[in-house]
């Protein structure tokens, strides 16, 4: 099912996220906290940065070497007694998930939260073919009860503040008492949850990491959900995308250390989860059937292109936690399933540029983000490619096109700049009317709304008076 | 003059924002350049570094500038500029160039010996202000280009703390981008706003009386939103206070 994620109301949608008390207040302290503690953990690490250029050519080796490891991964996970399908794109990988599950004659699925999952709409098709799809993820039963799409890819509730998960909670959860407390509030929905593990027929779940020489599926959680969900029902279905391919268990390895570090500050999740394989004769419990669905959506074609190295993220979000424009308007502006430097990247480069042109522009370009990849992704280089495109397909809005178009015109042409530049100099000076700032400036209202602009001295531009003599 | 660098020959890139609005800022840079021992020109067919087209995604326009900045400065030993993001866009422009090697050759080979003002004075003529003063308490805004794409830090911070008088205020959160980001800060004015409000914060908890920065951008963008709320903190560049200037605060009136 295809779901139409648009970025086209960015500015709109991230004016109204910088009114919202509540989503101000959530993604300060969340933020702020998620720094510290990224910092805390990169500090305490000591070989972060070999560790980020070991996982960073783990990712760039398997990019070029794909076609190899999924054949290997796919006759590794058959013989391990999983069935391995090929999704082309999001309809095809929808169709086939949800046929699993009408195979499986479910009536309810558990689905722990995945990226891919929520890329190719995989909720809403479970909804649209009449399942009960529960979603196990704590901050993704959070959306799902107050009818929200995650506003970030490891904190998909990060937009809720706790006292607004205590009224939904209040409404949703039986006995329906009012809870302040973070712990009872987990438990309240612990208790819900619980019951319905044990009810569905089907599992579903995204990984973190393929492992091609074993075909394993690894998963990493920090509630234990995934495990519940992956081994409680009778068949379970994995959906991954196809670039979470890794060769070994080793190279897993560096890459966990690296995710959970820059994730959460953590050194590792509370559950790493390797599951291989079907339940086997004499093993206690597991799946029964276990499917793979590896979806390719897009990822084939981006591997030719300048944008690839997108496709080595390893969703950790730490590009997000660090980034001061999502610090500011939070996830949902970015329309997309993906947030910040990451979806600013990687929503153009997979879906449509002209419908998200505003997300590589929107950003300073400070590169923080490229400093806390864990897998070093050049996002601002990337974000600067894709602002090119918009350049060339014409997709920068009439007037700026214009005003640099004219402003090119003069600044190309130093004989006709030095005369220009003193012209504008003498118009603020003019405007300024004695005073040290501009408090308004014509056409300058994006500047003056919000701040005074500093007038410029007597005397003129500095090659004026360098040319004067004046030292 | 000497091609290959390691001559006392510098070509001052003034920036087009010091040039108009700050020409306080070029002449600093140069007296301190002199003062750290270099014959210092300005050449006259310098305008932008190009950053507002690049940023915008424009290639061509800023392919020309950089050939003609290539062109003005080659006969230099050294082009300083008083701005992280201009020799920050500087030093990375080569890409420009793909499509013709031997501008591209000519552009490493200047880039190679283009430095920002602060990170030159400090490790290149190993100058520092021994005797300089300036009385006040500092509080230091690295921009994100210095910062990032040129490991200007410590450099300009230990140049600061060398002035006799300076009582050091550091920042809480001294990485954080203050939302000017070039175009950025007009293309989303709210979202700037609401970053450079962060930063404003920042700078008045620390009780510094004094915000400087290698930047011009940067302190354009956080003296007008400190103006504008009223904050009473004076903004210099970094230059200016190194140099001794004797100019108003950016964007105020000189003490009477």
């Amino acid at each position: 099912m295809t779901v139409t994620y648009t970025s086209e109301h960015f500015k709109r949608e991230a004016r109204l996220a910088l009114d919202q008390p509540n989503l101000q207040r959530a993604l300060d302290r969340t933020t702020t906290l998620l720094q510290a503690r990224r910092a805390e953990a990169y500090r305490a690490f000591g070989e972060f940065d070999a560790a980020r250029a070991a996982g960073s050519r783990i990712k760039d080796h398997v990019l070029r070497h794909l076609d190899h490891y999924l054949e290997t991964f796919e006759a590794n996970a058959e013989a391990a007694g999983c069935k391995v399908h090929w999704a082309r794109d999001a309809d095809e990988a929808c169709r086939i998930t949800t046929e699993l599950c009408r195979r499986a004659e479910a009536k309810t699925v558990t689905r722990v939260k995945s990226m891919l999952g929520e890329e190719i709409g995989l909720p809403e098709a479970l909804d649209a073919a009449g399942f009960e799809r529960v979603e196990t993820d704590l901050a993704e039963h959070i959306n799902q009860l107050a009818g929200d799409r995650p506003s970030h890819i490891v904190i998909p509730a990060l937009h809720k503040t706790r006292e607004e998960v205590s009224d939904l909670f209040e409404r949703a959860h039986p006995p329906h008492r009012h809870i302040d407390d973070v712990a009872e509030l987990v438990e309240s929905a612990r208790t819900t949850l619980r019951e319905k593990y044990f009810a569905a027929e089907v599992g579903i779940s995204g990984a973190n990491f393929l492992v091609a020489d074993n075909g394993a599926v690894c998963t990493v959680t920090n509630e234990g959900n995934a495990e519940l969900t992956m081994q409680l029902p009778r068949v379970q279905i994995v959906t991954a995308g196809i670039e979470k391919l890794v060769p070994s268990m080793d190279h897993a390895g560096v890459l966990l250390r690296l995710l959970a570090r820059s994730a959460l500050g953590m050194e590792l999740t509370q559950y790493t989860t390797f599951l291989t394989g079907a339940k086997r004769p004499g093993d206690r419990d597991g799946p029964e059937e276990m499917h793979l669905v590896l979806v390719d959506a897009g990822r084939t074609e981006l591997l030719g292109d300048e944008l690839a190295p997108i496709l080595k993220c390893i969703r950790c979000a730490a590009c997000i936690n660090h980034c001061p424009v999502y610090g500011q308007i939070g996830g949902h502006a970015y329309g997309g399933v993906y947030q910040g430097p990451m979806g600013s990247v990687l929503t153009p480069a997979m879906a449509s540029l002209a419908k998200s042109k505003d997300l590589p522009h929107a950003c300073t370009l400070n590169g923080r983000c490229d400093e806390v990849c864990p897998v070093a992704i050049p996002l601002t280089g990337l974000m600067r490619t894709l602002r090119e495109r918009t350049w060339r397909q014409h997709l920068v809005d009439r007037p700026t096109r214009l005003g640099l178009g004219l402003w090119g015109a003069v600044v190309r042409r130093p004989a006709l700049y030095r005369p220009a530049s003193r012209l504008g100099v003498r118009a603020l000076r003019l405007l300024a009317r004695g005073r040290p700032a501009l408090r308004r400036l014509p056409g300058g209202g994006a500047w003056t709304r919000s701040r005074d602009f500093a007038a410029p001295p007597p005397g003129g531009t500095f090659m004026a008076r360098y040319r004067r003599g004046e030292r | 003059m000497s091609q290959n660098g390691g001559g006392r020959d510098v070509g001052l890139f003034v920036t087009c924002l010091a040039d108009a609005v700050r020409p306080s800022v070029g002449f600093a840079a140069l007296r301190l350049l002199e003062a750290a021992g270099y014959r210092v020109q300005v050449p006259d067919a310098q305008t932008c570094c190009g950053q507002p087209a690049y940023n915008s995604g424009d290639d061509a326009t800023t392919r020309d500038l950089m050939a003609g900045i290539v062109r003005a400065f080659e006969p230099f030993d050294y082009v300083v500029a008083p701005s992280g993001s201009c020799m920050g866009m500087i030093k990375k422009g080569g890409h420009l160039f793909d499509d013709d090697p031997e501008l591209a050759s000519r552009h490493a080979a200047l880039a190679a010996r283009s430095y920002e003002l602060l990170g030159f004075l400090h490790d290149v003529a190993g100058w520092r202000p021994q005797g300089r003063r300036y009385d006040g308490r500092v509080a230091y805004h690295h921009s994100c280009s210095g910062l990032r794409e040129l490991g200007v830090k410590a450099q300009a911070e230990r140049l600061v703390t060398d002035l006799a008088g300076v009582d050091f205020a550091p920042l809480d959160h001294p990485e954080i981008c203050c939302g000017f980001g070039g175009t950025f800060c007009v293309k989303y004015p709210e979202i700037s706003t609401s970053i450079v409000d962060d930063k404003v914060r920042d700078v008045v908890a620390t009780g510094a009386d004094t915000l400087v920065g290698g930047d011009l951008g940067c302190l354009l963008n956080i003296q007008g939103r400190l103006g504008r709320l009223g904050h009473d903190v004076k903004v210099y560049h970094t230059a200016e206070l190194l140099a001794g200037s004797e100019v108003a605060p950016l964007g105020r009136d000189a003490p009477s």
